[in-house]
């Protein structure tokens, strides 16, 4: 290849790089880029070098196998942990190398929701909630009073205001946690096993309230999960982790027909 | 020439054993004091945090006022407690040894002084270590271990500011103020003891017991808690924020913060005792 060719190849590459990120910027473009991430805990390599893109009210659910690193990737996306390399962008904006102030600015427009919940348990269901809402918004007490009732009912705990977190079982913990996680109406929702340990009806009416998130907000979401039937529902595109990388992306019908041994083994428990 | 290999008890086949014993002794003192530099290390990186934390916008007064609560009111019941009783333990203790230099007199004097110099800061200082230290750690390690840390951090809230610098600020600004509340009811309580066995005014009793006393004597004293206040809140935030491995790292958290920093306040002590001496004599 010529020296000329190169450096029109180079061109093009860097001109098609900025318009992506100006898409991305401006909302056109997929709302979570992830590029070449690693991470490993002292000898443990967790994340090698996955590569994955979640586009503007899309749902990507995320399966595997325990410890394959889950957790983490959602962590790594909301700055709670930085990668060893690779590249994180979160509607545009890169994240790995954002000053502190700017990765707080991105993570108002990410609603998180934790595993266990994670609920600050000296406060109540209705300060939860209002937490967020207190420190970000000018909203006025009565104004807030107001999006704390709606948010809540939303999840069905409007009658749960004043209890304690510790007065509320596992599942209505995680609802009040997902009231909280969308109380800035933010973009992009990670969502930490939401359904795990509930029973199938409030499943359900969490994986009927992502999907609404999605049509009526545009809402992009990654789900990670081991509940392939909510998978299955809610989710546009399904990754499989394994051993730190992506083994097979596409919609969950396709996964469920791969031939590839591990997928196989991995949708045999369902079928 | 006296061989160890021919002292009694002691054979070649030994030598090895003793060299691995000598090896895994230097190994585990090089982890021990590896450990102590690697705690330091991190020490000095969590101060820097809360420091950049702090002079940034919001400012967080709901959880300091509310953490001023938590570590000034209901700290001040056990802080008057141990004060009143070093009063009367002093006037008890000191009465009879001043009897016999026959210097009954002085009495006052040697309470009011032991109080305010000594015996009032350091076991405010000890007691909200204590109290304080304990209840900071196991707080923050069970919000640490439950994530709720991260749940803060994830909703663009910076932890150190919320969570750090707030009791940091609380125990710098009320060890000082729970000082003077034990150093008052041990000058009482040690004239009520005083009085019990041989009646004496209130009146004359506090003129006797701060009549060589100046201002210096109850300034510096009484403000060198503020540094206690510093250690006990740095010491028990740090301990708390990098817990880990669940209910028994909650509980290792709050021993390590009464531990460290009861252990801190003895030296800096020690420290700020030379100090006054030396900036106020």
């Amino acid at each position: 290849m010529l020296a000329s060719d190169t450096i029109t190849l180079r061109e093009t590459q860097s001109s098609a790089y900025r318009a992506t990120e100006h898409a991305e910027r401006s909302g056109a473009g997929p709302a979570v880029v992830l590029q070449g991430l690693h991470k490993s805990f002292g000898t443990q390599k967790v994340l090698d070098g996955i590569e994955l893109t979640v586009g503007s009210g899309k749902t990507l659910a995320v399966l595997g196998r325990s410890g394959t690193g889950k957790s983490v990737l959602l962590k790594l996306i909301i700055g709670l942990q930085k990668p060893d390399a690779g590249s994180i962008r979160v509607h545009g904006q890169e994240i790995t190398s954002a000053g502190a102030e700017q990765v707080n600015q991105i993570r108002k427009t990410i609603g998180f929701l934790f595993q266990h919940a994670a609920l600050y348990d000296s406060l109540t269901v209705a300060e939860n909630v209002a937490f967020p809402l207190r420190r970000h918004t000018k909203l006025t007490a009565s104004e807030r009073g107001d999006r704390i009732r709606e948010l809540l009912s939303a999840v069905g705990m409007e009658g749960d205001l004043e209890k304690m977190p510790s007065d509320l079982s596992g599942g209505m913990q995680k609802r009040v946690g997902l009231a909280r996680a969308l109380a800035l109406e933010p973009g992009i929702l990670l969502l930490d096993e939401p359904t795990a340990g509930l029973d199938p009806i409030t499943s359900r009416e969490i994986d009927e309230l992502i999907l609404k998130l999605q049509e009526e907000r545009d809402v992009a979401s990654i789900v990670v999960t081991h509940d392939l039937h909510s998978a299955k529902i809610i989710a546009d595109r399904v990754v499989l982790l394994h051993k730190g990388n992506v083994v097979i992306e596409g919609t969950f019908q396709e996964l469920e027909k791969s031939d590839d041994q591990f997928v196989a083994e991995f949708f045999k428990r369902d079928s | 020439m006296n061989d160890n290999s021919t002292a009694p008890g002691w054979t070649r086949a030994d030598a090895p054993q003793s060299a691995a014993l000598t090896q895994s002794a230097l190994t585990s003192l090089w982890r021990t004091f590896n450990g102590f530099l690697e705690w330091f290390g991190e020490l000095g990186i969590f101060v820097w945090q809360v420091m950049r934390a702090a002079v940034r916008r919001p400012f967080e007064g709901r959880e300091l006022i509310r953490q001023l609560d938590e570590v000034g009111s209901k700290s001040l019941p056990l802080v008057a407690l141990a004060g009143s009783a070093i009063g009367a333990v002093l006037a008890l203790e000191t009465r009879h040894s001043l009897i016999q230099f026959g210097a009954k007199s002085m009495l006052p004097a040697a309470i009011v002084f032991s109080i305010i110099h000594e015996t009032g800061p350091v076991v405010t200082g000890l007691v909200i270590s204590g109290r304080v230290g304990a209840g900071i750690g196991a707080e923050l390690g069970s919000m640490k271990v439950t994530e709720q840390i991260d749940a803060i951090e994830a909703s663009g809230v910076n932890p150190y500011k919320l969570l750090a610098f707030t009791r940091i600020l609380a125990c710098i600004l009320v060890l000082p103020l729970l000082t003077l509340a034990a150093d008052f009811c041990g000058v009482v309580v040690g004239w009520i003891a005083d009085t019990i066995a041989e009646p004496i005014s209130f009146h004359k009793f506090i003129h006797a017991g701060f009549a060589g006393t100046s201002f210096n004597d109850f300034l510096a004293p009484t403000f060198r808690t503020a540094v206690f206040g510093l250690i006990i809140g740095t010491v028990a935030s740090f301990q708390g924020m990098r817990s880990e491995g669940g209910t028994e790292g909650v509980g290792r958290s709050a021993t390590s913060s009464v531990v460290l920093s009861s252990l801190f306040v003895i030296l800096a002590d020690v420290i700020l005792v030379k100090l006054i001496l030396v900036f106020f004599p």
